[in-house]
Parts: structure tokens; sequence; C-alpha cells
């Protein structure tokens, strides 16, 4: 068949499936886009099959992509069920991550313990890590005789807290997965820079004995930010490490593959890091709480964060 | 190879072709979307300065400036058939790799991972990786496994009309017959001269020279069209 004769015979369905796209709501109708697709698809490979030329192939071609696209649109699997995601795949993925977490978690916790206990031991060493006026604003800020404690009080109500807490450390978190694909570096200076500020901040505070102010106000969101850093470190490092060592698979399918696999992660840490900043702003800050309610719902949060990180293993086995 | 297809055998049993978008038009869709977001922001200062800036007023501007900062693009691509609005008007959107609509997760991972591209300063480390890679992916386009193509429709070709076919004198593959085809959609695109030119080739084909030569080669390809 010449090519103008087909034209001839298909063209109006083409124009008419054009139409049909323009409508609005085009793409609901699954039943109608999936028979258009197959006739497209039919038109094209013998368009292709028979060599018409270019700007007959061209115009099919992107007709079948813009039906491809709608036809798309309404995979079920892409929509998000929460319900799955916190039960299976949130536990599972951290599991499939627990190396790098440990790694991360190291990273973390080990330069804090030590800029920790060196500060509580020497009173000067608490310089190397801060500013005098860093350090004037935080024996402030927790001072036993403030009614309201937190980082800084500049804020007169919870919810600028809120919205500040949810700024810097969603940011910070962030940064430190994103820090990964510099083949994980990013991600470790992070981790290593926030775990020994943290760590430095608790020694010196311990050393000053305002344990009273400083270790029940953080003890509640604590669970799940510090948490949630390890985790957004671990993430990223499986970044780095996809890039570092490929396996079996080029660097770029490798880190591709990463990507996709991280993608729970960053779910998870973003709603842990919206539930710290929740419990910090209107929980931690509070002074009308007595030490011992905050000592036990904070412990109670932190086992509750721990039973559920390690909770994915059963998910594994199939 | 210069070129800018990027083909992949989708599950109609045919491959299909998309054309894959360099850093230029992508440097103006995102100048587009910083304009626009920065104006949206400098509108919620105006809006919460008359609240307490440090109350409630100044906890939403920092909330939405927060979703603003990570989130303007996801929520674009997501909802928005793969456009933040600087793309829509640039006529490119971001796509799968496989030339499915973008989801959630990887329009995430793109764009958390544009902190990166910016390193060291003004997206330079996105550059240089958008113009190593074949698909001009930068660095979060390669693992979230994400393209920008094009989804500007083409022009048509001009309707060949007033044309008296013309039986050519030898027969010709199928491939030449394209090519002849070709030639006589885009008459319009090229100058007179460089049509001469092309013609001067087939001139054992079209036994004509110069103008009548283009006009006989028009002819062929009409029809090898169809046209009768």
């Amino acid at each position: 068949m010449k090519q103008q004769r087909f034209e001839e015979q298909h063209g109006p369905t083409w124009a008419r499936i054009e139409a049909s796209l323009e409508k609005p709501g085009a793409g609901d109708n699954s039943k109608v886009l999936a028979e258009h697709y197959l006739l497209l698809c039919q038109h094209l490979a013998i368009a292709q099959e028979r060599l018409y030329d270019a700007a007959l192939i061209e115009r099919l071609n992107s007709l079948v992509l813009r039906v491809y696209r709608e036809l798309y649109r309404y995979r079920s699997e892409t929509r998000f069920n929460l319900f799955a995601f916190f039960v299976r795949d949130f536990p599972l993925a951290i599991y499939r991550h627990r190396y790098y977490i440990l790694v991360s978690f190291l990273v973390f916790v080990l330069p804090g313990l030590i800029a920790g206990a060196w500060i509580f031991f020497d009173e000067d060493a608490v310089y190397a890590v801060m500013d005098s006026s860093q350090v004037r604003g935080l024996e402030r800020m927790y001072d036993p005789g403030a009614e309201k404690f937190g980082r800084e009080r500049q804020a007169d109500t919870d919810i600028y807290m809120f919205g500040f807490y949810i700024k810097n450390n969603i940011g910070i978190a962030f940064r430190c997965f994103a820090g990964g694909m510099l083949i994980g570096i990013g991600s470790l200076l992070v981790l290593f820079f926030n775990g020994l500020f943290i760590g430095s901040v608790a020694g010196h505070l311990t050393r000053l004995d305002y344990v009273d102010t400083f270790y029940p106000f953080v003890i509640g969101h604590g669970s799940f930010e510090l948490t949630a850093i390890v985790f957004s470190g671990a993430a990223g490092l499986r970044l780095g490490y996809a890039i570092l060592s490929p396996g079996s698979y080029t660097r770029l399918d490798s880190l591709r593959r990463a990507g996709r696999e991280v993608v729970p992660m960053i779910y998870g840490i973003f709603l842990m890091l919206v539930i710290a900043a929740f419990i910090e702003a209107f929980w931690s800050s509070s002074a009308s709480l007595s030490i011992t309610v905050k000592y036990t719902v904070g412990s109670l949060l932190w086992v509750l964060v721990l039973w559920y990180s390690f909770s994915g293993r059963r998910h594994e086995s199939r | 190879l210069l070129d800018t297809r990027y083909r992949v055998e989708i599950p109609g049993g045919i491959e299909l072709e998309a054309l894959v978008v360099g850093p230029i038009p992508r440097c103006f869709a995102f100048a587009i979307d910083i304009v626009l977001r920065q104006m949206v922001i400098i509108g919620l200062v105006i809006v919460s300065i008359p609240f307490d800036f440090f109350g409630v007023g100044g906890g939403l501007y920092l909330l939405l400036t927060f979703l603003i900062e990570w989130f303007y693009p996801v929520a674009f691509e997501v909802l928005w058939r793969g456009q933040t609005p600087g793309k829509k008007t640039l006529g490119i959107s971001v796509i799968n790799d496989d030339l499915t609509p973008v989801t959630l997760g990887p329009s995430l991972v793109r764009n958390l991972l544009r902190v990166v591209d910016f390193l060291p300063l003004f997206y330079l480390t996105g550059l240089v990786t958008m113009v190593m890679n074949p698909r001009f992916q930068r660095l979060g386009d390669i693992a979230a496994g994400t393209l920008v193509i094009s989804v500007r429709e083409s022009a048509r070709p001009a309707a060949v009309e007033n044309i008296e076919p013309l039986a050519p004198s030898t027969s010709l593959l199928r491939n030449e017959q394209t090519s002849i085809i070709d030639f006589l959609h885009r008459s319009r695109q090229l100058s007179e001269p460089r049509q001469r030119e092309l013609a001067a080739i087939l001139e054992g084909v079209t036994h004509g020279k110069d103008d009548d030569g283009v006009q006989r080669l028009h002819r062929i390809g009409a029809w090898f069209l169809g046209v009768r």
C-alpha cells in the first residue's frame, strides 16, 4: 500500500485520537486508551516496516508516546499504600540497609561519645568544637531556671519552632542523603560533624550538671530524630557504595538500582523527622510536664523506634 | 554520533523514540521556576509579617518555604505530567527511562540529589555530568532513572498538492524511495541552491538538470507517495 492511501485510510482515526487526548480527563477511560494504544502500535509498526517517510513515522511515534504515557499514568502499584509501607516496606528497607546503617551509626555515634567524654573531663575542650558565644547560648538555653527549654529561645510559640525544626532537621537529613553521591563522603562528613556537635553539647551540659533540663528535653524526640539521621546517612552510603563498587553492573546501572532501592528509606526518614519535629515543638519543650513523665515517655518511644527498626527481617524470607 | 534520539522497546512490541533535551532549555526552564518560587516566597513574607513573625505566621512561613524549597519540582512532576511551570513553557517533560510517566519515588530522588548537582556552585556538577552523558542526565537523573524529553509537536510536512506524479525510469529500493519522499516533504525547509545540489546527485534517475531536476524529483516523490 502506498503511503498516501495509508494516510487517507487512517488519518481520520488518528485525528480523532489526537482530539480525544486534548479533552480533560482523557486518561480516565483506560479501555478506550488501551484500544487506541494497540491500534496505534500496529500502525506505527506497519509504517516502520514499509519504510514510510520520516514525517509520518514521527507523527505516529509521538502519538503512541502520548497514549502510552496516559495509559501508564494509572498503574495501581504506584499509588502509595501507607499501611503496607508502615508494616512491611519501611522495616524491610531498613533490614536491607543494615550494614550501611551500622557504618552510619558508628560514624555518627563514636565521634560524639569521644568528644562528649573528653569535654566532660576537660573544661576547656568544648571551645575546640564551638566558639564562646555558642557555648554561652547553650548554657542559657538549658539553664534550670528557664520556663521553656529549646534550642533557641527566640520563639514565642511552639508552632514557630515546629516550622523551624521541620525546615532545619529535614534539610540536614536530605543533604546527608544527597552527600552520598560524592562516593559517600558527603554523608560521612554530615554524620561525623553532627555526631561530634551533639556529643559535645551533651558532654558540656553534663559537666555543668544541667542534666535535669537537657536530657528530659532531648530524650523524647531524640528517638525519632537521631535514628532518622543515621538512616539518611545509610541511604546516602548506599548510593556512594553503588558508585564505588558496582559489582557485575555498569556504574550507571548500579547507581540507578540503588536509587530505586533507597526510595522507601527516604519516605520513612521524612515521616520520622516530621514526628520528631512535632514531639520536639509541642512535647519536649513543655516545662509543665514532670521529668519523670518525660523520661518514661521518652524511653517508651526509644523502645518503640528500636523495636520497629529491627522488625524488618521477617519480611525478607518468603 | 551526535543524536538526541532515545529508543526504548515498549510492551506494544515496537520501538518508541523520544528526543532527550540538553542543558540549555533545561536551564531556561529552571530559571523560570526559580523566579516563580521566589515570587511565591516573597508573597509569603508579606502575608506572614502582619501575623506575629515569631509566632504562627512565622511557623507557617518556615514550613511553606521548606516545602517549596524541596518539594516544588516533585509536586509538579508527579501531578502535572512531569512538568513544572518552567518545563511546560519550554515544552519539555521529565519521564522515567522506560518512557512511562515519572512517579513519586524517582521524582523525589532526582530532586533531592539536586543539592549535589548544584555543587560546587551554579549546577556545575550537573552540567558536567549532563554533557558527558549521551542522554543528558544529571547525577540526580542517573540515580533516579529519569530523562528530560521534548514533548513539543514537530511541524507537519506541507500537504502535497498540485504535483503531477512521474514514474521513475529505473526501479529503486524502498529506502531510496523513502529518501525521495523525505526530500519532497522537506523541500520547504531546504534552500533552492541546496535542493539543486541534492537533485544533481540523482541526475541519472531524474534525467533533468537544475530546476528541472528538482521538479522531476518532487514528481517522482509524489509518485512513490501514491499520488495518482
